[in-house]
């Protein structure tokens, strides 16, 4: 499936979107796991959030977030290109799009996670 | 009518069947999770530090409103459905016959489990009795 597809940009959104899908399903599982903890084991709760806050899962919660930016403005380009299939000429000009967007929020999130990171290091408090 | 372009979402199934239904409720619930989970992601990771939020935060301030609650769960609704609708698609890619049905089984078993889960924890976990 991943090699029979079209190439190029089209390819490669829907790699991502695919990838970055599963991703966050995996992560969503655990999280609903974890919420339920807040009822059932505050205790077991407060553990898993001291290994989140650690510098490895700052890393992965970041990494989250750029998972979750990219399928959020991919599905909506999407969306967008199946209710308006003339759109879908300018695809390609979408997708590069998605990334502007992506940079344009994507760099101020990192600054404020990198002070996560910062804190989680004990560089600064 | 095939487009003479390349289409890069996934063709409307024909008829009106539950599956033209489900391809609808995909894009529907994919627009109310993109602003539900940016404005969660924004809040809880941005504008909060996640290491913060501890069991009593969240019975104390998180969950102190019925706003919160009812954001929360109507995300959670739409999440476990487009997620297990999603990995639905995605398993029907990659695995035919009795795998297929055996894989989709327990997907459609764990995405109900994780429904009653968290709707249990969002509608019953109490909120602290206020001192005084």
């Amino acid at each position: 499936m991943l090699l029979r597809y079209r190439g190029r940009e089209g390819m490669v959104a829907w790699g991502f979107h695919r990838i970055s899908g599963v991703a966050i399903w995996l992560f969503l599982v655990l999280h609903v796991l974890d919420i339920y903890l807040v009822g059932a084991a505050p205790d077991v709760y407060d553990t898993l959030l001291v290994i989140y806050a650690t510098p490895a899962g700052i890393v992965m919660e970041w990494l989250l977030g750029a998972a979750v930016l990219y399928h959020a403005l991919n599905g909506l380009r999407i969306t967008i290109m199946d209710f308006w299939p003339r759109l879908t000429r300018y695809h390609r000009a979408l997708w590069y799009a998605n990334w502007a967007v992506f940079a344009a929020i994507g760099i101020p999130v990192t600054i404020v996670i990198a002070g996560q990171f910062l804190r989680s290091l004990g560089v600064t408090s | 009518m095939s487009a003479p372009y390349t289409r890069s979402g996934r063709r409307r199934p024909e008829g009106s069947g539950s599956e033209v239904a489900i391809w609808y409720l995909m894009r529907l619930s994919g627009i109310g999770l993109f602003v539900l989970v940016l404005t969660h992601y924004l809040i809880l990771h941005v504008l909060h530090d996640p290491a913060e939020q501890t069991a009593a935060w969240i019975m104390e301030f998180r969950w102190s409103s019925t706003f919160w609650r009812s954001f929360d769960w109507l995300m959670l609704t739409l999440v476990q459905f487009h997620a297990f609708m999603g990995m639905r698609t995605v398993i029907s890619d990659y695995s035919r016959g009795g795998l297929r049905t055996l894989l989709l089984s327990g997907l459609y078993l764990l995405g109900i489990v994780l429904f009653v889960l968290g709707t249990i924890v969002v509608m019953t976990l109490p909120n602290p009795v206020p001192a005084g």
